[in-house]
């Protein structure tokens, strides 16, 4: 059903005239203009979609756009706006991205994983980010990355 | 010193001093002989045709290097740079490298065949040098001071005296077009490196982790449709009918049929995608053909003859020799899908007759002779621009998607964007082909006596082994290359991440761990015993060493196996432990280490996350990546049904470098894929006594090869 869906993306009151029922990952990247989420698989099966509803990484193109009303929704372009993000510059330094196209999905998923668990142990880290898929082979180093990321938090680095 | 006119290859002069400016200009190509000895760079450039890049140093100070080499992750960016920044004596961070565009930057070929480090950074550096020199004789001039006096660093010359007289390169190219060459150039030795040798940060990393990097289908204009296009069931299928009726009511949608496209365009790409759903289409389907069980023996029945390859000794001597120690395996390895998280992307706008399209490609230039014989326009008024790219591993090689996006934009009369699902990334890929690799080998006394190779499917590259062997021969069939008979693979192949070693190198050192055991000795024993290629030598023994390889015959229990490789020169060894659980088949890799020579490395960091990359991949293609199909339909459509490597495989992992730095720079984004499912096939033998002969080794067949003992 087209109506106006009011939320708050990346801070700010956002409305915008959609059919509830078509997928966020489109209205962010179409109607919004926010490219950064990238498309990968349609079925919610790699990851590269990522953003967070409220509080929980969400796979933005299996999630319906009226789900979002009233809601926070953060994508990668408001992870970075206030100066990179510890996750971010940890990416940076660890080179934890190849052919980047991933990348949005892992900074964001490793954000939310950071918003629940402050400190999480390798474990935690890699049964988190276990449904995002990365082709280039980059694991080790994003996996490393969070556990920088985590400790810089915990120094007040956020 | 001499003036010729600045060749501008496939751009004419004019057009491209309007894109580039003012500033000082070295072209230079690559020079393959060179690349193939060490410690020699390219000649300079002599001729007009196949500029390989140019590096221009503007008013403002900033160097910019182009080249048609396209950033697909491996590092390429960050890579010439240093090779730039090294020779230039300016710093790392004045330097913006401009890629895949063929509006700017010469034509140098695709990005594949682990060919940029090898031939383009000795050009660059080679470009860079030259560049230097010119600048220091502008500034002996404007200075007054004989070049030998002169000192530079950070694009800055500085003369001789208290206080010194300074000019920046900047102050030397200010205004002017400089069009000087040199000969006599030379490059820096390896001993005075600064910046080549080194892991700065990666040029392209702000980019990509802030979500700013464009890929293709990250391109916005006003007015841009998307294009949503009816794709047969199988490959092979024909197009009978298609009622577009429903999908012209969908509000805002436009149906396109042009000589068998059938497209919706629609301002939403997720409402093209519906509105595509609509057409009502009719196929005839492909008569039956081959699925992934039976394609072994449809391709050995219906490959090309086999070629000789390689060839030594007498076979019939050799199976003399070895009588009692022959061993016979045929290897399979079914077909696998490039599977880059970027699907096919592609973006076409048209302006004033002429058509720039954002396509991800690994060959912009390719494309651009695609687009340009699509669409009948001259070379002038076809652009391609693939700045970033999501991952190619050999699959965006071809990049059709660009044709269907100006083809579509010249209909539509607006920019029209094409993005495959990865439904139509699985259909439409160019699989690495299947392939029988049959092996009849003999030992006597520990030494190879006999090598009998067929390959089938895979192709010739590096197809000879390069174990001592005095009686072999290997001939092959067929492959990723082209020139297969129609039908043999029942969908497009092409190049996949080392493309034929990667299938060659499981079978050879599959069979090779089946000889040492046929000997009774060690596997990396029985290798080295077999081996006097001196750098493959170093590369096993450095490996071993740092896996703390422990002598002793397959099968021990301990799960440890070794496996090596050459790819283009560049040597590698991997060495593995498994654990594998007995009544489920589930192989667990808990530590790789994989040994690399490929020769001076300009930067380790980068090299390291290209074997990282390659130790994650291979695992993937070596237990659980294959393409499901029949009869020319496709049934692998999404990552559900083709898991990748993930998180929860990651073993430790080590990359241990052979310090080479008086050889030339070699290719390394393919070689340390190609020791990967050999070694994990023999480390799955030391740790449970059955071979496994066919890729992907998955719990199945991991069950299969233990019941057959």
């Amino acid at each position: 059903m087209e109506r106006i869906l009011s939320f708050r993306l990346n801070g700010q009151r956002t409305s915008v005239k959609v059919d509830d029922q078509r997928m966020l990952l489109w209205v962010l990247r179409s109607d919004l203009g926010l490219t950064g989420t990238k498309f990968g698989c349609g079925e919610g099966l790699c990851g590269a979609c990522t953003v967070i509803v409220g509080n929980a990484a969400v796979r933005s193109c299996v999630t319906p756009a009226g789900a979002v009303e009233g809601k926070q929704v953060l994508t990668i372009e408001g992870i970075g706006q206030n100066g990179l993000h510890a996750v971010q510059r940890a990416f940076l330094s660890h080179h934890a991205f190849q052919c980047g196209y991933c990348t949005p999905g892992m900074i964001v998923s490793a954000y939310a994983l950071l918003l629940h668990t402050p400190h999480p142990t390798r474990e935690q880290i890699v049964k988190h980010m276990e449904d995002n898929l990365c082709r280039c082979g980059a694991h080790g180093r994003i996996v490393e990355a969070i556990q920088e990321a985590a400790v810089a938090k915990k120094g007040g680095a956020l | 010193m001499s003036q010729p006119p600045i060749p501008t290859g496939e751009l004419r002069r004019r057009d491209f001093f309007g894109i580039a400016g003012a500033g000082l200009f070295v072209f230079f190509r690559s020079d393959p002989a060179a690349a193939q000895e060490p410690g020699r760079l390219p000649t300079r450039f002599s001729g007009a045709a196949d500029l390989n890049a140019y590096l221009r140093i503007g008013a403002d100070g900033r160097v910019t290097c182009m080249s048609g080499k396209v950033e697909l992750g491996q590092g390429v960016m960050t890579e010439l740079a240093q090779a730039l920044a090294e020779e230039l004596d300016v710093s790392f961070d004045s330097i913006d490298v401009v890629l895949g565009d063929t509006g700017l930057c010469p034509n140098d070929g695709g990005t594949y065949g682990s060919m940029t480090t090898p031939l383009l950074v000795p050009a660059v550096r080679r470009a860079g040098a030259e560049a230097r020199a010119v600048l220091l004789e502008l500034a002996a001039e404007k200075l007054a001071v004989p070049v030998e006096r002169l000192q530079v660093g950070d694009g800055v010359v500085t003369g001789p005296g208290q206080p010194a007289a300074t000019v920046t390169y900047a102050q030397l190219v200010e205004g002017k077009r400089i069009e000087r060459r040199l000969a006599n150039v030379s490059v820096k030795p390896a001993a005075a490196f600064q910046v080549i040798g080194k892991s700065p940060r990666r040029k392209d990393g702000l980019e990509k982790v802030t979500g700013r990097a464009k890929y293709c289908g990250d391109m916005i204009f006003p007015g841009l449709l998307h294009a949503a296009i009816l794709r047969p069931p199988a490959h092979g299928a024909k197009l009978k009918s298609a009622d577009t009726s429903a999908a012209e009511k969908v509000a805002g949608a436009q149906v396109i049929r042009d000589s068998g496209t059938v497209a919706v365009l629609h301002e939403r790409p997720d409402i093209a995608r519906q509105a595509l759903a609509l057409v009502k289409a009719e196929f005839e389907n492909p008569p039956e053909g081959p699925d992934d069980r039976t394609i072994f023996d449809h391709i050995r029945k219906t490959a090309p003859p086999p070629r000789l390859v390689g060839a030594a000794g007498d076979l019939a001597e050799g199976e003399r020799l070895a009588a009692g120690g022959i061993v016979e395996s045929v290897y399979l390895n079914g077909y696998v899908a490039h599977a880059a998280m970027e699907t096919h992307s592609a973006t076409a706008r048209f302006e004033d007759g002429k058509v720039t399209v954002w396509a991800s490609t690994q060959a912009p230039f390719q494309v651009r002779s695609a687009v340009m014989s699509a669409l009948d326009l001259p070379a002038g008024q076809v652009r391609i621009v693939s700045r970033y790219v999501g991952g190619g591993f050999g699959g965006k090689t071809e990049a059709e998607q660009g044709v269907e996006a100006a083809r579509l934009a010249r209909i539509a009369g607006k920019p029209v964007q094409v993005v495959w699902n990865r439904q139509e990334e699985f259909f439409h890929d160019r699989f690495r082909p299947a392939a029988v690799i049959s092996i009849r080998a003999g030992v006597a006394g520990g030494k190879i006596v006999l090598w009998d190779n067929q390959i089938v499917g895979a192709g010739d590259r590096d197809a000879v082994p390069f174990y001592d062997i005095p009686h072999r021969r290997t001939t092959s069939a067929g492959g990723w290359m082209g020139g297969n008979p129609p039908g043999m693979n029942p969908f497009e192949v092409g190049p996949w991440r080392a493309p034929s070693v990667n299938s060659i190198t499981f079978a050879r050192e599959s069979h090779i761990d089946a000889l040492a055991v046929k000997a009774g000795v060690d596997p990396l024993e029985f290798r080295l015993d077999n081996l006097s290629h001196a750098r493959m030598r170093r590369v096993l023994e450095t490996g071993a060493k740092q896996f703390g390889w422990k002598a002793g015959r397959a099968p021990s229990g301990r799960g440890v196996g070794v496996a090596c490789g050459i790819y283009s020169n560049s040597c590698n060894a991997a060495f593995a432990e498994v654990a594998v659980n007995r009544s489920t088949g589930a192989v667990e890799v808990k530590r790789i280490i994989m040994a690399l020579d490929v020769g001076l490395v300009v930067n380790p960091d980068g090299m390291r996350q290209q074997a990282e990359g390659c130790v994650m991949m291979g695992m993937g293609a070596a237990l659980t990546e294959e393409v499901k199909f029949r009869s020319g339909e496709v049934l692998t459509r999404n990552f559900d049904g083709y898991p990748l490597a993930r998180f929860s495989w990651l073993p430790k992992v080590e990359i241990v470098f052979v310090d080479n730095p008086g050889n030339a720079s070699l290719g390394g984004g393919e070689a340390p894929m190609i020791a990967m499912a050999a070694v994990l096939a023999n480390a799955i033998y030391d740790a449970v006594g059955a071979r496994l002969l066919q890729l992907p080794m998955t719990p199945e067949r991991v069950v299969a090869a233990l019941a057959k003992g």
